[in-house]
């Protein structure tokens, strides 16, 4: 399935809210869903690091889950289950040297970034393992070696700052591009609309994504956004968008990287409305009754990975061994980063008075 | 020695870092082409050009982050707020992002970034351009707040902001932009953060003054020796981290010490000093700790309210005649 761009200023359908709150894709993405997929221009090495990253992190999460209901992981925990086309789609275009910020609801970016699922549970568990030793928890993953620059907690501060970390590619003249994502909620915040303005106004290199999973905590788009479709809010800034189906990996890698384009050869920046959904509560401690389970299992009929699956199997670029040995490697891999986390370390107490400042005054 | 304005002496701190190092960059309303709201910034975008001296649009909260973000990656932002009064739009890039970054990172991203403008009482712009908001900004561990009162101080103090790799909150005020003082000329001078001055020694009583209320404290003093009543007056300069040693060994020669600020008292910087220097010099104090705030009530604009609304030099000497019990 293909994206729709709205380089061309075209007003689409916007979608009303139904009875139960539920956002369905725009119409001309919902017949698109019939379509046929795009066809497959990718190795198949990289097709198969794409696969078994959505799995990964599919299992890592239903890995926390479970953990969380253990008493293992503390404070808020946002899964990630159901959106991974959209961050697996993304990181899959870049770079290793480009940048990726985001929300809190992080976990399977920070590892598709690189961050190893040791180093992201440890820091799940608050281990002096962690990739923030302990200190940042859940919402706030950071690695400076492979250019994770956080999970944020307070909704959409983190498109400011990623547009400040394109304006440093810009004034550096690198050509590494900033990939920022965050959730439809953001969208209403002003941070979101000024960040859009001084991208454009200055032409930064930064791609916004804007992971539509149409509830923002319990409150549905429709209750919450007076024009619900994101992309088309790009037009206010003359700023390029897409819609994209967030369910298809493939469609997210292709839109991504139109948009590195120009971020790489013009520091232009782009907005990619990614419509996708998520099974989990917004939290761990959110069971969900805003929304039905016919909702739920409407959306998981087209899940990301299953749909993945099938056309890899399909075009016989992996066999069902090949599945079932990627599995059975990152069910490995989930219990790795379990024990990891388990024997690693709790942070020294004196870790509580460090890197307040990175030049500390004695007084 | 030459002698300028403070406004002068903030221009020659940001050319001479601006030109010292190119990961420094400036930005804010009206720096560039207009030269500054309050011509701090004049000429630097003739010297640097626009990419080192940005116009940004009224949009506090979207350029606070966008410095913040670029810090993260190896740039040295100075950005400017028209007035501090505007950064109240950007707190959350401030407090949440720039503060926190390195702690809840674990110590990989720093912050150097430095935040300044003119803050504190103006002149009849009432209540929503004319407050003095620094115990914000002190609250937070992992901001540096500075605030200079004099032209040497603002030099230097603002070239350590500049090369610290902490976010900063320099507090400029108004009213002392225009104030003249002998300032080095030498590249390298410096003032460290977090090292206070002693402006004035006195053996009878320690006024702890910051920002517009020194100048103010030091006529008080230069009054209250005619009557035969010897007061030092301590500039802390640097109001997180708070050199306290230097307050509380004052504390300890005089016995007596007086809070001048011109912000509100409730939970201000004087509260923190004053509370500081209970616990550790309480056995030395001959009379409590008396501070001497500006009035609790949003800023007015009619000028007889105004004048009322900010401490004076004989409401400083009326406070050092009560803790001296004359």
């Amino acid at each position: 399935m293909s994206s729709q761009t709205t380089e061309r200023r075209e007003k689409s359908n916007t979608p009303a809210g139904g009875a139960t709150g539920v956002l369905d894709p725009p119409a001309e993405a919902e017949n698109q869903t019939h379509r046929q997929s795009p066809p497959i221009e990718e190795d198949r090495q990289t097709l198969v690091k794409i696969y078994h990253q959505m799995l990964l992190i599919r299992r890592f999460e239903e890995k926390c889950a479970e953990s969380y209901s253990l008493g293992k992981i503390g404070g808020f925990c946002h899964l990630y289950i159901g959106q991974e086309a959209v961050g697996v789609g993304a990181i899959s275009a870049l770079r290793d040297d480009d940048y990726v910020i985001t929300s809190y609801r992080e976990h399977g970016q920070a590892i598709t970034k690189g961050i190893s699922p040791d180093a992201v549970m440890a820091e799940l568990y608050g281990k002096a393992g962690g990739c923030s030793h302990g200190k940042g928890g859940s919402m706030h993953l950071f690695d400076k070696r492979v250019n994770f620059l956080g999970g944020h907690g307070i909704v959409g501060a983190q498109i400011p700052l990623a547009t400040g970390v394109a304006f440093a590619s810009k004034y550096k003249e690198t050509d590494q591009v900033t990939l920022c994502f965050f959730g439809e909620a953001a969208v209403n915040q002003g941070a979101f609309h000024e960040s859009m303005n001084l991208a454009q106004l200055w032409k930064l290199p930064c791609i916004y994504i804007c992971e539509n999973n149409q509830y923002g905590m319990g409150t549905s788009l429709a209750r919450a956004m007076s024009l619900q479709n994101v992309a088309e809010k790009a037009c206010a800034y003359e700023m390029v968008s897409e819609f994209v189906d967030g369910m298809d990996v493939l469609a997210m890698r292709r839109a991504t990287q139109r948009a590195i384009k120009r971020a790489r050869e013009n520091y232009l920046p782009t907005l990619i409305e990614a419509r996708t959904y998520r099974y989990m509560g917004h939290s761990m401690s959110d069971p969900g009754n805003y929304r039905t389970r016919a909702e739920i299992e409407k959306y998981q009929k087209r899940d990301p990975i299953k749909t993945f699956t099938a056309t890899l199997n399909d075009h016989g670029i992996l066999s069902d061994k090949d599945i079932a040995d990627i599995e059975a490697q990152v069910k490995a891999e989930v219990e790795r980063a379990v024990l990891f986390a388990e024997e690693s370390p709790e942070p020294d107490p004196s870790e509580l008075y460090t890197n307040v400042y990175a030049n500390p005054i004695e007084n | 020695m030459p002698v300028m304005t403070m406004r002068d002496a903030l221009n020659q701190a940001l050319r001479e870092e601006l030109a010292r190092d190119r990961s420094v960059f400036l930005m804010g309303e009206e720096v560039a082409e207009y030269q500054g709201a309050y011509k701090v910034t004049r000429g630097l975008l003739e010297e640097f050009g626009p990419k080192r001296v940005i116009d940004t649009p009224i949009t506090e909260l979207g350029f606070t982050g966008l410095g913040v973000g670029a810090a993260m990656v190896g740039l040295r932002p100075i950005v400017e707020f028209m007035t501090f009064n505007f950064s109240i739009l950007a707190t959350d890039q401030i407090i949440n992002s720039a503060a926190k970054m390195l702690y809840m990172s674990g110590g990989q991203f720093k912050v150097p970034i430095v935040f300044r403008g003119p803050g504190g009482s103006a002149y009849q712009v009432s209540s929503q351009h004319s407050q003095a908001i620094e115990s914000w900004y002190a609250y937070f561990p992992g901001l540096k707040v500075v605030m200079p009162s004099t032209a040497a101080d603002a030099k230097g103090l603002l070239k350590s902001a500049i090369r610290d790799d902490d976010p900063v909150i320099f507090i400029e005020q108004e009213r002392l932009y225009g104030m003249k003082g002998e300032v080095p000329e030498d590249e390298d001078f410096t003032i460290p953060l977090g090292v206070a001055e002693v402006k004035r020694e006195g053996t009878d009583a320690t006024i702890v003054a910051r920002s517009l209320m020194v100048p103010v404290a030091l006529k008080a003093a230069e009054e209250l020796a005619k009557d035969g009543l010897s007061c030092e007056v301590i500039d802390p300069r640097t109001i997180r981290p708070l050199d306290i040693d230097t307050i509380v060994e004052s504390v300890k020669k005089t016995n007596r010490v007086v809070i001048a600020e011109e912000s509100h008292p409730f939970a201000g910087v004087g509260a923190e000093i004053s509370a500081e220097i209970n616990e550790r010099a309480f056995d030395y104090l001959d009379a409590p700790v008396k501070r001497v705030s500006g009035v609790d009530v949003p800023m007015p604009y009619a000028k007889n309210l105004e004048r009322l609304a900010i401490p004076d030099v004989e409401e400083v000497i009326a406070a050092v005649r009560a803790v001296a019990y004359l």
